[in-house]
């Protein structure tokens, strides 16, 4: 075990190095950012002071040590827009990020798990063949629309819960159905096939042999089996959404981490942008990690393997 | 190239003649796949009006079907009078070209490096796949934020974002499926009579792919074109005067308290797309390879 997550561990950081690498990349696409900073009627000394004060005058492999220096650091420059660190202006939107990406998360568990259990149980009943439909939708459906249309018949039509912002919690019911319904779709077939899967085990018929209620059997000891690759997807899911649920929190004008990157790429505000990739990334690196983790507790086998 | 195109041939009438033994072609998707296409290549014909042709007299009026509604605008127009039928016909040019060339490049670069880490092994594997894990480690959205901000908006831009993204779903399935077609006898007895490495990654390797690519190609172009949507909806993808069914939701969700169709009709033609990409794809998955075969 200690030898696996040793191994994950270091896939992890060759990783996160990796996206530092595009990231540097991406900036020298970006042009010369002295012409950004600088007023239009700067002088050539202006120019060449500014790019010794940000080392841009250095050779291109120093460079890249420095930036490396600084992100270890966490400072990924000033925000051009707000003048403040960038890294720090969106770890102060992470909360709301962090809020959606669990209302989402929730709504798709508590969907998912019923539906996928009974879809199993009653194979080829008229709740698997909706979950079917229902999944196929899921697949085809981006979530933005959903939202869209949410925002249309719930918050416009209906008048029911508020569209837009952030605040109460009726304000979250929208953005997280939106943000849940991709999840909802994957996890219920997911969940079926491997509930499937457990039903025809031996322990399963054993469980029925000796008299066991087939709500126990299914509820207690099926499903806490069948839901160890649904505890993947969460994870996966939850460091997607915690990156940023972009299109969703631009469509409900959530103040997270997405819709900040989204204005900072209209402003060309480069650090935010910069900062947004590499928060997503570390998230999603040390989720992925803390999912290989968690079997190890989940099923013991794995620990002893 | 002429060997390509028989193979095909003879792979087309082996798909047909199994159809008539196996039931459920999916006909429906295919047509609607065959509109959106038909849209792409002669939309300028069909269309009943130009997509970009401005009536303020006509301005917000509903589909035909409604109070108000006219049929010389079947499916309405937006608050600028422009023909909402004849703009998802235009909007699905840019979605297939972007779709069609995002779906061959990265098809092209992930099954060249597959190809290559399943067949060499040893070093040129470790770093292809270290590549592909750091590139999967990277969540696609994010990179494209960054990509936007740096290059100049257009379809050119939204096509390299998916690429960058979408190459190592190929190089995955293509280096696992190169392990174990390499310890083939087909292949061995290739090397044994000094068939040389070009010509066994040609002739001998890729046609034996072909199934699995078409499978995820199929499959992806539905994914392809929710991604374009999205970025464009944002504003990052395509830009207007040029139509994209992302930029009509966009446009639509100013006036989504007046005008329900525009944000409702370029999101059906979304979903349609991507639904019958997936039950096509879904479909030659289960006729080239029965035994992966969902359990449904």
């Amino acid at each position: 075990m200690a030898r696996y997550i040793t191994k994950r561990a270091l896939q992890g950081l060759i990783a996160i190095f990796g996206a530092l690498l595009i990231v540097f990349v991406a900036q020298r696409l970006s042009g010369d950012p002295v012409a950004l900073m600088l007023p239009m009627d700067a002088s050539e000394a202006d120019f060449a002071a500014m790019r010794e004060a940000l080392g841009l005058d250095k050779p291109l492999l120093v460079q890249f040590a420095i930036f490396l220096g600084n992100a270890l650091t966490g400072d990924f420059g000033q925000s051009y827009q707000w003048n403040a660190p960038a890294m720090g202006l969106l770890i102060d939107r992470l909360p709301a990020t962090l809020e959606l990406a669990m209302a989402g998360l929730f709504f798709a568990v508590l969907l998912a798990v019923p539906l996928g259990v009974f879809s199993a149980v009653h194979r080829g009943g008229w709740v698997d063949r909706s979950a079917k439909i229902f999944a196929m939708l899921g697949q085809a459906v981006p979530g933005f629309w959903i939202g869209l249309l949410l925002i249309l018949f719930i918050a416009v039509e209906l008048q029911w819960l508020p569209a837009y912002g952030r605040g109460t919690p009726a304000h979250l019911v929208l953005p997280a159905i939106a943000l849940g319904w991709y999840p909802v779709a994957a996890m219920t077939r997911t969940l079926r096939s491997s509930m499937l899967d457990v039903l025809e085990s031996d322990y399963v018929r054993m469980e029925r042999a000796i008299g066991l209620p087939e709500r126990t059997i299914i509820w207690r000891y099926a499903l806490r089996n069948a839901a160890v690759p649904l505890v993947t997807m969460v994870g996966v899911y939850f460091a997607n959404m915690l990156g940023g649920a972009f299109v969703i929190e631009v469509v409900f004008a959530w103040p997270g981490v997405g819709r900040t990157v989204v204005d900072a790429v209209f402003a060309r505000d480069f650090p935010v942008v910069q900062a947004g990739v590499m928060l997503s990334a570390v998230v999603f690196v040390v989720m992925n990690l803390l999912v290989d983790l968690s079997y190890g507790f989940i099923d013991p086998r794995i620990r002893r393997g | 190239m002429v060997e390509a195109l028989s193979y095909l041939s003879r792979f087309g009438i082996k798909v047909l003649h199994r159809n008539k033994v196996s039931s459920g072609f999916p006909y429906v998707a295919s047509l609607v796949l065959a509109l959106v296409v038909i849209s792409a290549l002669f939309g300028p014909w069909i269309a009943p009006y130009q997509a970009t042709s401005i009536s303020l007299a006509d301005a917000m009026t509903p589909p035909a079907w409604l109070d108000g509604g006219s049929a010389a605008h079947l499916l309405g127009t937006d608050n600028l009078g422009r023909d909402i039928l004849s703009r998802i016909i235009a909007g699905a040019r840019v979605s297939t070209v972007v779709a069609f060339y995002a779906i061959v490049l990265s098809g092209l670069i992930g099954t060249g490096l597959g190809m290559a880490a399943g067949y060499f092994g040893g070093i040129v594997d470790a770093v292809i796949s270290r590549i592909i894990d750091t590139q999967m480690a990277v969540p696609s959205i994010p990179l494209a934020m960054l990509f936007a901000a740096v290059l100049p908006p257009g379809e050119a831009m939204v096509i390299f974002i998916i690429v960058l993204s979408y190459w190592t779903w190929y190089a995955r399935i293509v280096r696992g499926e190169v392990l174990s077609l390499r310890e083939r006898d087909f292949i061995a007895l290739a090397k044994v009579a000094g068939v040389g490495t070009p010509t066994i990654f040609v002739r001998h390797l890729a046609p034996n792919l072909l199934n699995t690519l078409l499978v995820l190609a199929t499959l992806q172009f539905g994914s392809v074109i929710v991604f374009e949507a999205g970025l464009s909806f944002l504003g990052l993808g395509i830009q207007p005067p040029q139509v994209s069914w992302g930029g009509m939701l966009s446009d639509g969700r100013n006036f989504i308290e007046v005008a329900w169709w525009l944000i409702t009709m370029p999101g059906l033609a979304i979903m349609a797309a991507c639904l019958a990409s997936n039950l096509l794809g879904d479909w030659l998955r289960d006729t080239f390879d029965p035994l992966r075969r969902q359990v449904f």
